[in-house]
């Protein structure tokens, strides 16, 4: 029963990776853009929640309402206004400005709010539980958390195949210039998929704050799980992602149960035993 | 009256990376006129076309489209204006069905007499196999499917580069015997082609450019087939 209950922690958590990986591999999937500061917008996202439950006094989940559609608009308009000046034949300028990008973020994160630890209070949700079994608790928040994940999964798979949008995202990642040939604006197909990624990262940043201490310098680490994540699920594909997520969350948990210290390098030894066995991912992308 | 030409092409010079592929090159194109560019290979007819349709930006000169200057125009505001490529080599979205690829087409909006409905009593075989990936169909099926999606922004002018590259003769007769129907209600026509008898036979206007230069212009008929293999071919 222990153990159920360590596989069932590990799926709960793996959720909100899948929601790290999720605009990670969108944006990649459709520019091929990896971008180095996601991890810290994750951050920043976090800290945006946080001025606006203590400017406010709402609660984190309620915040969501400002935190995504600013996230979206700093994705649109970061991308108008400087990454898509970066795209072209050559992967590594987009590689460095966002690195470049990682680095202002923390810094200017440090600057603002110091070095310190923080926590956003969800309030007695936070320690509501259901019973499933009679040693098997689960938690209310991380319930949402995963539950919120399978919805952003399914929401962004639903988009890319039965919207006008989604397919303009298919259609530019198959091919840009006849994309352009057919009067799409690739400037702005971009910058709404940033936009769309950023937006996940909202969602992904406030449940990570509800759920562990931030501080300024946390944010690769998040982009080393969302990295594993899309690379264990498979490129372009969704459902995919989630599985990733799932694996890399259950493997840490694992790894936790055995030794404490064991967690990080659990989960790192089974993306790289994937990695090496089945290069292309469990789940790679399958059409339609 | 050169004014009312629907397209105006004015003495571009135009590369392909380093090299200059357009030098000086001139074209005009009325109102449903089918107008063929033929020539070797290399001799620049792809790049005159991606010149007009905004994929490339000519170093000098000028296009003028119904009288509008587009020479510097992007790709997607140049469809948007109303001048639609069939890139060569089909070139269809391969993650996309068919259907998909043809609504690609027409997600500009423009207004005009071309819906699925309409392309599919075009090329009747769309419609039956709408819903597969563009890779399944066959060569001549693509080419179908590529000039239904440039159909479907309801262009002024269509671009047409190659689209016998490839294709078994039954099929490449079958694609022009389309091509009157395409042209009602004063739709205007580029073809580029290096099968020329093709070409010759469909166009009313025919230009022949040999290394960049147009070499030969002029009405179809009051050309001899002498002096047009000796402009294709530079002898």
């Amino acid at each position: 029963m222990q153990w159920f209950n360590v596989v069932l922690q590990g799926v709960l958590i793996g959720g909100l990776y899948a929601m790290f990986a999720a605009g990670l591999s969108l944006i990649f999937g459709v520019m091929r853009l990896v971008n180095i500061a996601h991890g810290d917008l994750i951050v920043l996202a976090a800290y945006i929640s946080l001025m606006v439950t203590q400017a406010l006094g709402v609660d984190p989940l309620t915040s969501l309402l400002f935190v995504v559609p600013v996230m979206a608009l700093i994705g649109y308009a970061l991308q108008r206004g400087l990454l898509n000046r970066t795209l072209g034949d050559d992967l590594l300028p987009p590689l460095l400005v966002t690195f470049g990008l990682s680095i202002i973020i923390q810094n200017g994160l440090l600057e603002l709010f110091t070095a310190d630890s923080r926590r956003l209070q969800a309030g007695p949700i936070e320690i509501q539980t259901f019973q499933l079994t009679p040693s098997v608790w689960v938690g209310a928040l991380p319930l949402i958390q995963f539950a919120v994940a399978v919805a952003v999964i399914a929401g962004l798979q639903a988009l890319f195949y039965k919207t006008t949008l989604g397919r303009a995202f298919r259609a530019t990642s198959d091919d840009q210039s006849v994309a352009q040939l057919m009067g799409l604006d690739t400037r702005h197909v971009f910058a709404m998929a940033m936009a769309l990624s950023l937006a996940i990262v909202g969602i992904a940043g406030v449940f990570l704050a509800i759920r562990t201490n931030f501080d300024p310098a946390i944010g690769p680490a998040r982009l080393i799980f969302g990295f594993e994540a899309v690379i264990i699920g498979g490129l372009g594909s969704m459902w995919g992602t989630l599985a990733g997520g799932i694996i890399l969350g259950i493997s840490q948990a694992i790894g936790a149960q055995i030794d404490p210290g064991l967690q990080l390098l659990a989960g790192h030894i089974v993306f790289l035993a994937i990695l090496a066995v089945r290069p292309q991912g469990l789940f790679p992308k399958v059409s339609g | 009256m050169p004014d009312a030409s629907l397209l105006k092409v004015k003495g571009i010079d135009a590369f392909y990376g380093d090299f200059q592929a357009l030098f000086d090159v001139s074209l005009s194109v009325e109102v449903g006129q089918i107008v063929a560019v033929i020539g070797a290979n290399g001799a620049g007819k792809s790049t005159l076309l991606k010149s007009i349709a905004g994929l490339t930006h000519p170093h000098c000169g000028e296009i003028l489209f119904d009288g509008t200057r587009i020479t510097d125009a992007p790709a997607f505001d140049v469809l948007n204006r109303g001048i639609a490529l069939v890139p060569e080599g089909r070139r269809l979205f391969p993650s996309l069905s068919v259907e998909e690829n043809l609504l690609i087409g027409g997600q500009s909006r423009r207004p005009g007499p071309w819906t699925l409905a309409r392309v599919y009593e075009l090329f009747p075989v769309l419609a039956e196999r709408r819903r597969v990936p563009a890779p399944a169909l066959s060569g001549g099926q693509q080419q179908m499917a590529a000039i239904g999606r440039a159909l479907m922004s309801n262009p002024r002018l269509l671009l047409c580069d190659e689209i016998s590259l490839g294709l078994a003769p039954i099929v490449v007769r079958e694609i022009y015997s389309r091509l009157p129907h395409v042209v009602t209600e004063g739709l205007s026509l580029i073809i580029v082609e290096q099968d020329m008898m093709q070409a010759l036979r469909a166009a009313s206007h025919v230009y022949c450019l040999q290394e960049g230069r147009v070499a030969l212009e002029g009405p179809t008929h009051a050309l001899t087939r002498e002096a047009i293999s000796a402009a294709y071919f530079g002898v």
